[in-house]
């Protein structure tokens, strides 16, 4: 292939062959000597007090290396950080912030917060060992009331769980004019009103987690393998906060992951134990990898919100003020960025891509008898573009007006770039902006509109009317913000979670000319190892087999922040394209010393450097790659060897737009949702590899319509997960879904040099809204305005049932 | 998703595999898809599991007497999806196989387990049942047949004695005029019916004159609705007649509830879908098909 094109080239993924032969590495695949195999006795109950453990039946039984509780663990581990308390010191008119901090111990101690908290672990020769001797463990329990319910919680009369947080308050926070909104509101021509529950979910990667830790008695050093989005963040956190080992003495690896969805970015306990329990057992590993069921009870879950909306408008659709209170359930103790997801990365966008004068958010974040709720692909952007999609809907219904109008006549239009919305961050004492940079709305709406054939959309309906089906079409027009984020916005404590965002990319080019890029995000099923090397190919004209990328290894690649956020082509392949820069500035003055002339008369292109106007006068990468490796002749002052190192830090996140529309047949006697077309058209900038970008759509639209669908994690009001497998937590099926139709417009980012955006959750933030408004709208003849996901066939069925219309 | 310990057994008698059995603590094991899960979990235990599985008197699927079709037990739901046999007599069965579980489940499931198994909502109780299937079931002291009617007793419990192996399944010749359709409602996660509905009719005269209709997943174990059979026999088969035989699809059943579906919708779409199953069994056993 020629180099050139590489950039934007449909290349298969180099990663696959190995995952589709069985050759992967991932963590339950790792075997060391010695290893040792935990397993954890989790609680059995929501809420209680934890009396006597009593261990010695366990630890006498066959093959049984060792059994710890928390108190054990208690004088070398501290509790886990919470690394994003909520804030607003990047100003932006945010007020009202509290924060009431708990977060989980490795082991809990004194009392249990939900089901599946971990209270003791049984080590032994095998898992077989360790999983029957942990059943021997007998606890001395004491069960307390219990609440699931985010809103119930803060009520007055309702179980508290902690004492530092009075009505279970965890946190809260607000951001916009209050007074504006409401004052908009109340002088509206038109109001709409919603309650709006978005509901808890199971996040269900193929891999699940898992840890091995080995501590090496003769250094001190411990190297924790984990199922890791984040090995660099983990080192820190880990050092800093829970182990008080020095950073430099712990490495984190993560081998091959199977999929995270952003719940493989946080501090787990298990990360500490599994290197801790090592160090007890005098440098064996302890491997620890999750079964399914445990990883529904201890691994984090997503959404959980209950909101109230309030949308006022003119009689012509203009969207006047809008006012948002959100109860976000937190679970029973503080994940490592929970309270980020419903504050920030919610409440910041909530206006998406509309021009709303009057904006407020108010948010109540709570503790509850469940498990801990952190970010879940998209993080509170599909939770924004849920509510704000479901608003447009009922206004658009209250108004009689169609919805694409009413969505047209609130767009930002192309010329008001750039644009500050009003809940955002206006301009921080740092100087940090953070503004919508880029857009065409209306353009990926046209699109979409065409290719569904709106025109056609009442004969449709009449066809389907005839089969006894009752056909629906949603809209869902949005934006996302990607690329997180410029370090001087992200890392402000309160704003963001006190630490930097940029990025990294370290390239080697060996004597023999091939090249080694060493990278700081880690893919868990993105593909970087295609992406990341297609860019610095093409950047150096190399073949992209002779460059091999390298991730997730503390000790072998530089500090990044890891992949999470549609970060790792806006930020991380920004940075590679800065350090393949940096090679070619260094590889120019080689070449203009070996062909004795000035580096500024050196032009290189793919992979060739030359005198410029005469071509023939050139050197190869690679010549120049030996030339500075062997070292002996190399200009005054030039160091040996081409490797160079970038760190990014992006000036502006990426704003990704698009327009979804879902088709829906509504079986009249059953309530069973077909979906039977999908239309996606997204602009994500330019694309470094669009076979990729079409997967991550694909995949990203599949969960979102789960949500709108099937999906849902059900506790009952004791604080038991109904859903505590996949027998009871449905996610999509292949079969039950359409071909989806894709197309795109392209924006190119304005923030950096390749001009990509990042496409990792823009699907599932679409995708959500369209389906639902789908079938509100194959709905409207039952007068239904509004249901709470999931619209599973009982609760479609349910509605009509109840509706006084006959839906003819 | 570690079993506790147990012992594992695979005898190549049926003597020995009977002996096995008289054990305490001993279970068959047949395909496993439904066992092994509920090991795995923890849910249930075993001293010892027989695996049944290389016992030649379980398999095949043969004619038997006056067009009777005669499935061995241990006959996985890929090897009736691959039956000319069981695609000729008994068409619904294959019908049904083909949406069981997935590729891998259809490869090692075995419909003698899932019989013996007998889950609450499992299809194959319900297909059996409407098609008046029977079954043979022997000991070291001899063989009986018992209906399908007689077998199912409840949730996870059948006729089967623990010191018994099923060792085939029986099911009649379907008669001229006669004609069977299944219809669910899958519960999204398990893939299980939370409503499933199998009807066998036969059509004389203008007339229905028998109807075998059964259900899986609405009560604690899979039943025939007989006042929906008996409003159907007998009736012309007309929309209002099938109608009002599906309104009786849950007379005298205490209907399930969970989290999928609530009492009310389960008792409103057996009804929806044991209207929907008679029509279709009506219109194959109009167009000839004795399926």
């Amino acid at each position: 292939m020629a180099v050139g094109s590489l950039v934007g080239s449909p290349i298969k993924r180099v990663e696959d062959p190995r995952f589709i032969t069985g050759a992967g590495n991932f963590l339950d695949d790792i075997r060391l000597s010695g290893m040792t195999y935990a397993s954890i006795l989790r609680s059995p109950y929501a809420h209680a007090r934890i009396g006597a453990i009593d261990v010695s039946a366990a630890a006498s039984m066959p093959g049984v290396v060792a059994v710890f509780t928390g108190k054990d663990l208690e004088a070398d581990l501290n509790p886990l950080p919470c690394a994003w308390a909520a804030g607003g010191a990047a100003g932006g008119d945010v007020g009202g912030v509290v924060n009431n901090i708990n977060t989980p111990r490795v082991l809990a101690i004194d009392d249990v917060k939900w089901t599946g908290e971990g209270v003791a672990v049984v080590i032994a020769e095998t898992a077989e060992q360790a999983t029957d001797a942990r059943e021997a463990i007998v606890v001395d329990w004491e069960p307390l009331p219990a609440v699931v319910d985010a809103e119930a919680a803060t009520q007055d009369g309702a179980p508290q769980l902690h004492e530092n947080a009075p009505n279970n308050v965890a946190l809260t926070w607000a951001v916009g004019d209050r007074e504006g909104t409401e004052r908009a509101i109340s002088a509206a021509e038109v109001v709409v009103r919603q309650r709006i529950v978005n509901q808890r979910l199971i996040p269900n990667p193929m891999d699940t987690r898992g840890a091995i830790g080995r501590y090496d008695p003769g250094t001190d050093e411990y190297t924790i393998w984990m199922t890791s989005q984040t090995p660099h963040i983990m080192r820190l956190l880990l050092s800093a906060f829970v182990m008080g080992v020095p950073e430099h003495k712990i490495r984190c690896i993560s081998p091959d992951v199977g999929g995270a969805f952003g719940t493989k970015i946080f501090c787990y306990p298990e990360w500490a134990l599994v290197a801790w329990a090592s160090r007890k057992l005098r440098g064996r590993p302890v491997k620890w990898y999750e079964t399914r069921q445990e990883n529904y009870q201890a691994t984090t879950h997503g959404r959980d919100h209950i909101t109230y909306l309030e949308m006022g408008a003119t009689r012509q659709g203009v969207v006047t003020g809008f006012h948002v209170k959100t109860y976000a359930n937190l679970g029973g103790r503080l994940s490592t960025i929970g309270p980020g997801v419903p504050t920030t990365l919610y409440g910041r966008v909530l206006s998406g891509p509309y021009k709303f004068p009057n904006v407020f958010v108010e948010v109540v974040g709570s503790y509850t008898n469940t498990c801990f709720v952190d970010a879940y692909r998209g993080a509170g952007r599909p939770e924004a573009t849920y509510v704000l999609e479901r608003g447009m809907d009922l206004l658009a219904d209250e108004l009689g007006i169609d919805p694409v109008d009413v969505r047209r006549r609130n767009f930002i239009p192309n010329d008001a770039f750039p644009y500050h919305n009003p809940s955002g961050l206006l301009r921080s004492w740092n100087g940090a902006e953070i503004e919508v940079d880029s857009g065409d709305y209306e353009a990926a709406l046209d699109k979409a509109l065409a290719m569904v054939g709106y025109d056609q959309l009442a004969a449709r309906k009449q066809e389907a009317e005839s089969r006894g089906k009752l056909l629906g079409l949603g809209l869902s027009t949005y934006i996302e913000v990607c690329g997180v984020a410029p370090s001087k916005w992200i890392g402000l404590v309160g704003e963001g979670w006190g630490a930097g965002m940029w990025e990294s990319a370290n390239i080697k080019i060996h004597l023999t000319g091939k090249a080694v890029l060493s990278i700081g995000t880690s893919s868990h099923g993105q593909g970087h190892e295609t992406t990341m090397a297609q860019v610095v190919a093409q950047e150096l004209g190399l073949p992209v087999e002779d460059v091999l990328v390298k991730h997730s290894d503390t000790l072998g690649t530089p500090f990044g922040y890891g992949t999470y956020g549609s970060r790792s082509a806006a930020v991380g392949s920004i940075a590679a394209w800065y350090a393949a820069a940096k090679i070619k500035e260094k590889a120019k003055r080689l070449a203009a010393h070996m062909l004795e002339a000035a580096a500024e008369d050196i032009d290189y292109e793919d992979g060739k450097l030359f005198v410029r106007g005469s071509p023939d006068r050139s050197k190869t990468i690679q010549e120049v790659a030996l030339q500075a490796h062997v070292g002996y002749d190399l200009p005054e002052g030039m160091e040996p060897y081409l490797d160079e190192t970038s760190y990014h830090d992006t000036p502006n996140c990426t704003w990704p737009f698009g327009t979804h529309i879902a088709v829906v047949e509504v079986d009249r006697e059953s309530g069973h949702v077909q979906l039977v077309r999908y239309i996606a058209v997204d602009d994500v900038g330019k694309k470094i590899n669009p076979l990729i970008v079409d997967g991550q759509i694909h995949g990203g639209i599949v969960q979102g319509v789960g949500q709108a669908l099937w999906e849902g994690a059900i506790y009952d009001d004791g604080g038991q997960l109904l859903s505590g497998s996949m027998l009871d937590y449905a996610i999509p099926r292949a079969s039950w879904l359409p071909h989806f139709e894709l197309d795109e417009t392209v924006t190119p980012s304005p923030v950096n040099p390749l001009g990509v955006k990042g496409v990792g959750e823009a699907g599932t933030i679409a995708s959500t809204p369209a389906v639902v408004n789908a079938v509100i709208d194959a709905l409207a003849p039952f007068g239904i305005r509004h249901l709470d996901m999931p619209l599973r066939p009982s609760t479609v069925w349910a509605a009509m049932q109840s509706s006084r219309e006959d839906g003819r | 998703m570690i079993p506790a310990a147990f012992e594992y057994i695979r005898p190549t008698s049926l003597d020995e595999a009977f002996d096995l059995l008289a054990e305490d603590g001993s279970r068959a094991l047949a395909g496993g898809h439904s066992l092994l899960p509920l090991l795995k979990l923890r849910l249930t235990s075993v001293d010892r599991l027989v695996d049944i599985g290389r016992l030649r008197e379980l398999g095949g699927i043969s004619a038997g007497a006056g067009g009777a079709l005669r499935i061995g037990a241990m006959t996985t739901y890929r090897d009736i999806l691959d039956s000319e046999e069981v695609r000729a007599r008994a068409p619904l069965i294959a019908e049904v196989s083909g949406s069981i579980g997935d590729v891998q489940v259809r490869n090692r499931g075995t419909i003698g387990g899932s019989v013996a198994h007998a889950d609450p909502a499992s299809d194959m109780p319900a297909v059996l049942l409407a098609l008046g299937a029977s079954f043979v079931l022997r000991s070291r002291d001899g063989e009986r047949t018992v209906a399908a009617d007689d077998f199912f007793t409840g949730a996870f419990a059948t006729d089967l004695r623990a010191t018994e192996l099923l060792m085939a399944i029986e099911v009649p010749a379907p008669g001229t005029g006669s004609g069977a359709a299944w219809q669910s409602l899958m519960q999204p996660a398990s893939g299980y019916s939370m409503v499933g509905v199998a009807a066998a009719v036969s059509v004389a005269g203008g007339a229905v004159s028998a109807a075998r209709i059964a259900l899986t997943g609405v009560g604690e174990v899979a039943y025939r609705a007989t006042g929906a059979e008996e409003a159907l026999a007998g009736s012309d088969g007309g929309t209002q007649a099938v109608a009002a035989a599906a309104d009786h699809a849950t007379d005298g059943v205490q209907v399930n509830a969970d989290i999928h579906a609530d009492r009310s919708y389960r008792s409103a779409m057996a009804i929806v879908l044991t209207r929907r199953a008679i029509e279709a069994a009506l219109g194959r056993a109009a167009g000839g098909s004795s399926s």
